[in-house]
């Protein structure tokens, strides 16, 4: 009594479905601020400041936590009077400096490593041994070798980039899918050719990813090694602006640097960043 | 039309894994002709992959040779374009009609300009003009590897080494893509290696069906199939054809004939 029930086959006009409107239909426009990504970042924005300006009238003491509206002040004051700018200029040319050789030196050491298998374990070594280190545990050491000065700052930067970014790099070359590699080399590319035409744009979402922690290092690692031992020759950086207001007791001023140092950050994130993801990676459809 | 093209000798192939040498064919050997749908049959682990990457030129035979227009096979060369089963082959950072193009300009083989009419050309027959500034990710498995295909033809290799191409596609997509394939090969007339596992492919794709022994591969035989295809799949010379191989293949227990597929999955 287990054979199934034996049915009638049946054939059918096709159901009108023109009842339910557009199979597709646009959102409207309030549902697509509400999801819109950047919206949603400002939201929250707004209502951190919104904290931080209540909280600080409630506390009046601008000695420990100046309000919102009085360190925007002093940040535009030393904005306009050209202090900021200066200082942040200082900053991000020896950030830029350490930054970029320190990718040219990932970029050397991960071309070796991809070469031979030795090379793969050298790199590997060397990242798991100096990854971990902390690039301002080096400043002591840097200022024995290289003096008072932006020499010092760029080789804790080139410290901080370098294994972020080529650890990231050899990752992402690893994982690249045979098959890949194997339609490269069936055209017959080989040497600098293969690399930079099937590796490096396949390792692509890993290189960028190195290429983000590496800056977020570098830029954190140049602030903090500013702040100890500050002025370099003439010009002192966005550390030296924190450290001097500091030592005046200038709280609002040391909130203005800060702000300064976040925003910047916020910056590269978000729109340096995000706008090579959109225009590579999120494009290819190799990250969501 | 009957120059010789390929020709592969007492070919023997080994790999190592982490464990094992692995013997993957032992002395294979037959000849391709101009214009060829060559078919390489054979149940899992028979080694026709790892032959058809030998004839690539990823990998050299411990013994024997692989001779192209009698040149010996070294390395690999846009001379003989493959197409994976895998459809992660195709550049994902690059838009269907620079997929196309790319082998044409790393190659050289074309002016610039004369390889962009090529490509347009190609795209149109594999009838994805309107996907062309399109990446990879957005299309079907299907249209990936109509892409891939384009690709490996627009370079006019002297011979396509196709890896089941049409494994990973569902059983519909497939039946259209090895229709496009043989309409693709009555205009063009290119010369094709083609590796399957499915007595049923074989049989509809090729003109000749080399018949692999398994582990390790071994010709069992050489059959001549170019005037079977997807018209007379419901003859009896079809059925024939297959109960053929089926018995080359498997001996004489053929009590499970119906399994028209040999292991069907996992790849060799």
């Amino acid at each position: 009594m287990n054979e199934p029930q034996h049915r009638p086959e049946f054939e059918s006009e096709l159901v009108d479905s023109g009842v339910i409107g557009d199979v597709e239909r646009p959102l409207s426009f309030v549902e697509r601020v509400v999801n819109n990504e950047g919206v949603q970042r400002l939201a929250i924005l707004v209502v951190l400041l919104v904290v931080w300006e209540l909280y600080a009238r409630w506390l009046d003491n601008s000695l420990l936590f100046p309000t919102f509206t009085e360190t925007v002040q002093t940040f535009w004051h030393d904005i306009r009077s050209g202090v900021l700018i200066d200082r942040t200029i200082t900053s991000l040319r020896t950030l830029a400096l350490g930054y970029v050789i320190g990718l040219a030196l990932a970029g050397l050491f991960t071309t070796f490593a991809v070469a031979s298998g030795i090379g793969t374990r050298i790199l590997s070594t060397l990242t798991a041994m100096f990854n971990p280190l902390p690039a301002i545990a080096l400043l002591p050491l840097a200022l024995i070798w290289f003096g008072l000065g932006t020499p010092s700052l760029v080789f804790v930067i080139v410290h901080s980039v370098l294994w972020a970014v080529a650890l990231n790099t050899l990752i992402g070359f690893r994982s690249v899918p045979e098959t890949l590699r194997m339609s490269g080399r069936n055209v017959g590319l080989t040497g600098a050719r293969y690399v930079g035409l099937i590796l490096i744009p396949a390792a692509f979402p890993s290189i960028l990813a190195g290429l983000k922690i590496g800056w977020a290092f570098a830029w954190r690692t140049l602030v903090a090694a500013e702040l100890v031992f500050g002025v370099s020759s003439r010009s002192g950086g966005i550390g030296w602006y924190i450290f001097e207001a500091r030592n005046d007791l200038d709280t609002a001023t040391v909130f203005s640097g800060l702000l300064t140092v976040i925003l910047i950050g916020l910056f590269v994130e978000s729109v340096i960043f995000r706008t090579i993801e959109a225009r590579t990676v999120n494009l290819w459809g190799m990250q969501r | 039309m009957t120059a010789v093209l390929l020709e592969v000798n007492g070919v023997t192939l080994q790999y190592k894994t982490p464990r094992h040498l692995v013997t993957a064919t032992y002395r294979v050997g037959f000849t391709v002709y101009q214009g060829d749908r060559y078919v390489i049959l054979g149940p899992s682990g028979c080694g026709k992959s790892t032959l058809l990457k030998a004839v690539g030129g990823f990998m050299p035979p411990v013994e024997g040779s692989i001779r192209i227009r009698g040149r010996e096979v070294d390395a690999p060369g846009p001379d003989r374009m493959m197409v994976f089963q895998e459809f992660e082959q195709l550049m994902p950072w690059k838009t269907v009609f620079q997929n196309v193009l790319f082998p044409m300009k790393v190659t050289k083989k074309f002016l610039p300009e004369q390889a962009k009419a090529r490509a347009t050309a190609v795209i149109e027959k594999v009838k994805l003009t309107e996907f062309q500034d399109v990446y990879p990710h957005m299309l079907s498995g299907g249209m990936k590897m109509r892409v891939a295909i384009a690709r490996a033809m627009a370079l006019e290799p002297d011979i396509l080494l196709m890896d089941e191409p049409f494994a990973a596609l569902d059983a519909l997509t497939r039946r259209a893509m090895q229709q496009e394939l043989l309409s693709l090969w009555d205009q063009l007339r290119f010369t094709v290696l083609f590796v399957t596992h499915s007595i049923e492919e074989a049989i509809i794709v090729g003109s000749r069906i080399l018949v692999l022994s398994p582990h390790p591969g071994r010709v069992r035989a050489e059959l001549d199939a170019g005037n079977i295809d997807y018209t007379n799949i419901d003859k009896p010379e079809f059925g024939a054809m297959s109960k053929r191989i089926h018995k080359l293949l498997f001996g004489n227990e053929t009590d499970h004939a119906e399994a028209n597929e040999v292991n069907q999955g996992a790849r060799a």
